[in-house]
């Protein structure tokens, strides 16, 4: 387990150094994105309109988080189940989305784009959510404001705690633990 | 008969979720402060310290331990001399998940099967009643998040399956969840009854006392088997790889029917948000 510091967007010198179960800690702008606001971005583009933001380098963080209590900048904000964008993430990462974070197995299709593109889709600690909210250092919403806890909202993170899962060497940190520690 | 008053039950209510949300009790610290001494891999050991940490700033900066706060599961044992005098009962549970999702800022995760569309208050709460003796209401709240609770399955098995045929069944469900369920998960297994009972079982096995063993030693003996069977399985934290797949494994049981073997299993992920109190 190497640990490595890492800023937003991510370039492909950074990309190049990453590797399935390094731990990182992430710092700059992150852009929340989850099950509907997927859905709009591909019906968008499928229209052959642009997406609400430039997404060439950007990172995504699949997570809904709890209301923000009075004075805080955002609830607890854990990572969602990364299965449900599996039909929409190719598309986007073709498209020049250079990080993901989230929790849970990808499928092939998306573990093939990551290596196609070079891109990496990251691991936050589900059930972490108050951790994670420390890293949050500011938070606005800039895009499909009506969908509520699944707007799109830009955060500013700042050593964001995550584990490669999926690097562009086509490791995956999930079967190659699930496989060292099977007994 | 003794009178409890609905505004009690409101209120206590308000306090369970927003504190079964926030805090995490001590009994969990300690089941991840034990995972950590058994863990073997590295990445996984720091899961696991995540998970503390976590826990730590939540009750400290008084928000949730998961941004999850579930659906309000609520569990009423009321004593046969209790009369509850005020408004209708579960009217009255649905105001206390309401006001607690509201002031705890809790998120609010209830919706439509199909339009999706929120219902806003994270209500109507899962109520689950028992008449019991006496003359005092016990209140268990379990705040359920979605990402474990879709790792569980009720299936009718034939009987000549077995003791074997249950267990590739709870392996294969938690081979199938893998990450998904947040693990180190909790196992709740039923076993027996009908269909309907079985998930009811499954519900209250994973609400069993970290290291507490069913009372009929061939229960108690398939706990400890399905318990060091999951965890050879490899998982780990988080699914990142190891050896503490699942913090603990509880079956309940009771007689089912002559042509009938019903299993349900219901899987907790490791924010194990349980909370309790008597009126």
């Amino acid at each position: 387990m190497e640990i490595k510091i890492i800023t937003t967007p991510l370039n492909e010198e950074v990309i190049k150094g990453l590797k399935a179960e390094d731990k990182v800690f992430m710092s700059g702008y992150i852009y929340t994105a989850r099950d509907a606001a997927h859905k709009r971005f591909i019906d968008t583009l499928e229209r052959g309109e642009e997406l609400p933001l430039d997404i060439k380098g950007q990172v995504i963080y699949y997570c809904g988080p709890s209301p923000a209590p009075p004075g805080k900048v955002i609830g607890a904000c854990g990572p969602t189940t990364s299965s449900r964008m599996d039909a929409y993430a190719p598309k986007l990462i073709a498209l020049g989305l250079k990080g993901m974070i989230g929790k849970g197995k990808r499928s092939q299709p998306v573990k093939d784009a990551i290596s196609q593109y070079n891109a990496v889709y990251f691991g936050a600690t589900g059930g972490a959510g108050a951790l994670l909210s420390k890293s949050v250092k500011s938070s606005e919403v800039v895009a499909y404001e009506d969908l509520g806890p699944e707007a799109v909202v830009k955060l500013y993170v700042d050593k964001m705690p995550l584990f490669v899962i999926n690097d562009i060497y086509g490791n995956d940190l999930y079967e190659m633990g699930t496989a060292q520690y099977r007994r | 008969m003794r009178e409890i008053h609905t505004d009690q039950i409101i209120s206590a209510l308000e306090g369970l979720f927003i504190d079964a949300n926030i805090n995490l009790s001590q009994f969990v610290l300690d089941a991840f402060n034990r995972a950590i001494d058994r863990e073997e891999s590295p990445v996984s050991k720091e899961v696991l310290r995540e998970l503390i940490t976590n826990a730590e700033i939540a009750s400290k900066e008084n928000i949730p331990i998961c941004q999850d706060t579930g659906l309000a599961v609520t569990f009423l044992e009321i004593g046969q001399d209790v009369h509850i005098v005020g408004e209708n009962l579960e009217d009255a549970v649905a105001e206390g998940v309401r006001r607690a999702y509201k002031k705890g800022y809790l998120r609010k995760s209830c919706c439509d099967p199909f339009t999706r569309k929120n219902t806003g208050d994270n209500t109507p709460p899962i109520i689950h009643i028992k008449i019991v003796p006496g003359d005092r209401i016990r209140i268990v709240v379990l705040p359920k998040g979605g990402g474990s609770e879709n790792y569980g399955e009720v299936r009718m098995l034939v009987p000549s399956q077995g003791k074997e045929g249950v267990k590739s069944f709870v392996l294969e469900m938690v081979k199938k969840g893998g990450p998904n369920p947040c693990p180190p998960i909790i196992v709740g297994v039923g076993i027996g009854g009908n269909f309907e009972t079985s998930a009811l079982l499954s519900k209250e096995a994973i609400m069993v006392p970290f290291g507490e063993r069913n009372n009929d030693p061939v229960m108690a003996e398939l706990e400890e088997e399905l318990l060091e069977e999951i965890n050879k399985t490899g998982i780990g934290p988080q699914g990142y790889g190891g050896t503490v797949t699942a913090l603990d494994v509880h079956v309940k049981s009771m007689p089912c029917h002559l042509a009938s073997l019903p299993v349900a299993v219901n899987i907790q992920c490791h924010a194990h948000r349980i909370k309790e109190t008597i009126l």
